[in-house]
C-alpha cells in the first residue's frame, strides 16, 4: 500500500464515512412523517414579517406566544419598535414583555372543550410539516361542536380562523363499508376565500415559518454563527494535522 | 520572562518535589505503542466530552430551576433570553449523545483489541463502572428539562424498579420521593446529576487512567510492548516499540479532537435536535402525567437496554425477568475478561469464529436499538404490510436478544474448548502511520 492510500484508508475514509452518517441520518429523519413538506425558511424575513403579521392578526385572540417576547421578534425580524406596538401587539402588553393571550383559560376551556394551547414550542413539538398540513386540512363538519373539523388532527376543537382567506373546504367522504366508517377521501374547496389557494398556501407557510422561528429564535443565530465555526475548526484541524506530521517525523 | 516561569517552577518544585515525576510518568515519559490507529482517539475524546460536560454543566446550572413548576420555563429561559444560553444548551445536549457515541466506541476498540485481557482486566472494570455511572447521570440529566417525555421516560425506567418482588413498589415511592415523578423526584435528580454523579464519575476516571497507565496500554497488535526489546530514543531500557504520549500522542489526538469538533459543531448549529434523535419533540411539550405521549421511548442511548426489557415475557407471575436481563446484558459486559479464555488478544490474529460473533454482536445491539426506539414497529407493516407486527417484532427482538447473550456463551465454549485457530502473533507492533 503506498502512503496515499494508507492514509486514505485510515483517516479519510473513516472521517468521510461520519460525515455521511451525520448528514445521512439528519435527511432521513426530516423525510419522514408522510406529510407534505413544509417548505419553510427562518432566515426568510420576509416571510418571517408576513407570517408575523398573520399570527398577531388571525391567532394571538386565542393563543399565546409565553416565551417570546416583542422587543426580539422587533429586532429579529427587523422591525423597529413603533411597528411592533402599533401593528402587531394588540394585547396592551410592554415592549419588553412575552406575547400572552386575553383569552381567559377557564372560559375557552368551556368554549373550546379544551385551553387553546401555547404555541411557543408549537413546531418543535409537532414539525414545521405538520402544523402547515393542519393549517391548510380544516373541512367544515356539522357533526363537530364547532362546525369544523381536521384531517391531519381528526376531531380538533380548533374552529378555523384563516377561513376567510382560504375559504370554506368541504370533505368528500369515502362510502362506509360494513364495520367501518366513512373516511374523508380528499378535500374540496366549495367556497373560495379572499386568497386563491396558492396565496393561501404562502399564507400558511409564511405563519409556519414565524411559528417555527417562535418557537427556537436562536435558530437565526445557529446559522449565522455556524457556517464560521465549521471553517474556524477546518483550519484548526489542518493546523493540528500539520504539527502531528511535523512531531511524527521521526517515529519509525 | 522564561526566566519568570523558571523560577516559579522551580519554587514549586522545591515545595512539591513529588509533581514533575507524576507529570513524567503520565506524560512524557509515559511509553504508549507507536502503532495506535483511529480507533484510539475515543479513550482522549470521552475526556473532552466529559470536561464539555462539567463546564457547560455549570453554566446551565446557574440559569436552571430545579422544580417542577420552573423547570421547562427556565429551559426555555435558557434558550431564549441567557446571553449564547442556547449554544452552551446545545453543547451539554449534544454532548451527551456524542458521550455514548465515543464510549460505544472506545468500548467496542476494547473487545476488537483484546483490550480488556490480562493484565488489563482492571482497567476493563474500572470502565465499565464509569460506563454504569455515565448511563445513570445520563438519565437523570434527561429528566431534568421536565417534558413530556422527561416525566413519561422517568416514570416508565423507574417503574422497572417496581418489579422487583416484595420491596419493588416501595423502592419505587422512595426512589420517586412520590407517588409519580413529581418536584422531590427532580429536586434529587439535580442534586445527583450535578455533584453526587460527576464526582463519582471524575474519580472513576482518573482510576481508569490510573489502571491504564500502571500497566500500559495495549494496541491493534495486541502485542505486549513492556515484553518485547528494551531502548528507545528517549530511554535505554523503556520498550522499543513505545513513543512518548507527550508529545505524540497529544499533538495526534489534537487532531481527532479537531474531527471531532467539526462533527459536534455541525449538529450543534445546523441540527442540534438531531431529527428528534437527541432531543425529542414530545420533550418540547411540558411534563403532564394526564396526556401520555404516543409512544414513550428512552432516548437513543438506552434503547437497546430498553429493549432487552420488553422483549423478555414475564412468567411465574412476575415482570422482573426483562428487568433482569436487562441489568444481566451490562452485567456479561462486566465479566467479559472471564468469558473470553483466548490468550491473543487482537482481532488480527483471532479465529474466524470471533471475527463473526463481533461482527453478529454489533449487528444484534444496533438491531437492539432498532427495536427500542420503535423502528421496527414503523418498519415491520411499511416493508411486510398487514402482518402481526407485535409477533414479528417479538420474534425479532427476542432473536437479537439470544445474539446479544449468545456472543458471551460462545465466546467461553469457542475458547475454552480450544477451538479457536489463531494466527502467530508478531513479535514487534506490525505498523505505524
Amino acid at each position: 500500500m503506498t502512503k496515499r492510500q494508507l492514509l486514505m484508508k485510515r483517516y479519510i475514509f473513516p472521517v468521510a464515512l461520519a460525515f455521511a452518517l451525520v448528514v445521512g441520518s439528519v435527511s432521513v429523519q426530516a423525510a419522514e412523517g408522510g406529510l407534505p413538506h413544509a417548505g419553510t425558511n427562518v432566515q426568510d424575513q420576509a416571510s418571517l414579517q408576513r407570517g408575523a403579521k398573520l399570527f398577531f392578526n388571525y391567532c394571538v385572540g386565542c393563543h399565546s406566544l409565553k416565551y417570546m417576547r416583542y422587543e426580539r421578534i422587533a429586532s429579529d425580524l427587523g422591525l423597529s419598535e413603533q411597528d411592533v406596538m402599533q401593528n402587531l401587539n394588540f394585547t396592551g402588553a410592554k415592549f419588553g414583555e412575552t406575547v400572552v393571550s386575553h383569552m381567559p383559560e377557564a372560559d375557552a376551556a368551556k368554549w373550546f372543550g379544551k385551553a387553546p394551547p401555547d404555541l411557543s414550542l408549537e413546531v418543535r413539538a409537532k414539525g414545521a410539516d405538520w402544523v402547515n398540513a393542519y393549517l391548510n386540512s380544516f373541512y367544515l363538519d356539522p357533526s363537530r361542536p364547532v362546525g369544523w373539523n381536521n384531517t391531519v388532527f381528526p376531531n380538533a376543537s380548533m374552529p378555523f380562523p384563516l377561513w376567510e382567506l382560504q375559504g370554506l373546504q368541504t370533505a368528500v367522504m369515502t362510502e362506509a363499508k360494513p364495520g367501518e366508517d366513512a373516511k374523508v377521501e380528499k378535500l374540496v374547496l366549495s367556497q373560495p376565500g379572499k386568497m386563491t389557494p396558492a396565496q393561501f398556501q404562502q399564507a400558511s407557510r409564511d405563519l409556519t415559518t414565524f411559528l417555527e422561528y417562535a418557537s427556537e429564535p436562536a435558530a437565526l443565530q445557529r446559522h449565522h454563527y455556524g457556517v464560521w465555526v465549521l471553517l474556524f475548526l477546518a483550519f484548526f484541524t489542518f493546523l493540528a494535522a500539520m504539527l502531528k506530521k511535523e512531531y511524527w517525523k521521526d517515529v519509525h | 520572562m522564561a526566566n519568570v516561569f523558571t523560577n516559579i517552577g522551580d519554587w514549586v518544585n522545591e515545595r512539591a518535589p513529588g509533581m514533575m515525576p507524576m507529570y513524567r510518568a503520565h506524560m512524557t515519559e509515559y511509553y504508549a505503542p507507536k502503532n495506535f490507529n483511529l480507533w484510539y482517539y475515543f479513550g482522549s475524546l470521552a475526556l473532552l466530552v466529559l470536561v464539555n460536560q462539567i463546564v457547560t454543566g455549570i453554566f446551565l446550572t446557574m440559569n436552571y430551576n430545579p422544580s417542577a413548576a420552573g423547570a421547562f420555563a427556565s429551559v426555555e429561559y435558557i434558550m431564549r433570553d441567557v446571553e449564547w444560553g442556547w449554544l452552551i444548551r446545545y453543547m451539554h445536549s449534544t454532548g451527551a449523545s456524542l458521550f455514548f457515541v465515543v464510549v460505544f466506541l472506545h468500548m467496542f476498540r476494547g473487545i476488537m483489541y483484546g483490550s480488556y485481557k490480562k493484565p488489563r482486566e482492571l482497567v476493563w472494570l474500572l470502565g465499565m463502572l464509569i460506563f454504569l455511572v455515565l448511563m445513570a447521570e445520563a438519565f437523570m440529566g434527561y429528566v431534568l428539562p421536565w417534558g413530556n417525555m422527561s416525566f413519561w421516560g422517568a416514570k416508565v425506567i423507574i417503574s422497572l424498579f417496581g418489579t422487583i418482588p416484595y420491596i419493588g413498589n416501595s423502592l419505587v415511592e422512595w426512589i420517586m420521593g412520590d407517588f409519580l415523578p413529581a418536584d422531590a423526584t427532580l429536586n434529587r435528580f439535580f442534586a445527583l446529576h450535578v455533584i453526587a454523579l460527576p464526582i463519582v464519575l471524575l474519580l472513576l476516571v482518573v482510576l481508569h487512567i490510573a489502571a491504564l497507565h500502571e500497566v500500559g496500554s495495549n494496541n491493534p497488535d495486541g502485542v505486549e510492548i513492556k515484553k518485547g526489546p528494551k531502548g528507545n530514543r528517549w530511554d535505554a531500557l523503556k520498550p522499543a516499540d513505545g513513543i512518548p504520549f507527550h508529545p505524540y500522542y497529544t499533538v495526534k489526538d489534537l487532531v481527532g479532537v479537531g474531527f471531532f469538533l467539526l462533527i459536534a459543531a455541525f449538529i450543534i448549529f445546523f441540527a442540534p435536535t438531531f431529527g428528534g434523535w437527541f432531543l425529542e419533540h414530545d420533550n418540547f411539550i411540558p411534563a403532564n402525567n394526564l396526556a401520555t405521549p404516543s409512544h414513550i421511548k428512552p432516548v437513543w442511548y438506552f434503547t437497546p437496554f430498553y429493549a432487552i426489557v420488553r422483549m423478555i415475557p414475564s412468567f411465574l407471575g412476575s415482570a422482573v425477568w426483562g428487568v433482569l436481563a436487562m441489568f444481566g446484558a451490562i452485567a456479561v459486559l462486566f465479566a467479559l475478561p472471564w468469558f473470553d479464555r483466548g490468550k491473543v488478544k487482537s482481532i488480527r490474529y483471532r479465529g474466524t469464529g470471533f471475527k463473526v460473533a463481533l461482527g453478529l454482536f454489533v449487528l444484534s445491539f444496533i438491531a437492539l436499538g432498532a427495536v427500542g426506539a420503535g423502528i421496527t414497529a414503523e418498519v415491520i407493516p411499511a416493508w411486510f404490510g398487514d402482518v402481526d407486527v407485535t409477533f414479528w417484532e417479538n420474534l425479532f427482538g427476542r432473536v437479537m436478544t439470544a445474539i446479544y447473550f449468545g456472543f458471551f456463551a460462545f465466546l467461553w465454549a469457542y475458547t475454552y474448548f480450544g477451538w479457536e485457530k489463531t494466527k502467530p502473533i508478531p513479535e514487534r507492533v506490525t505498523t505505524h502511520d
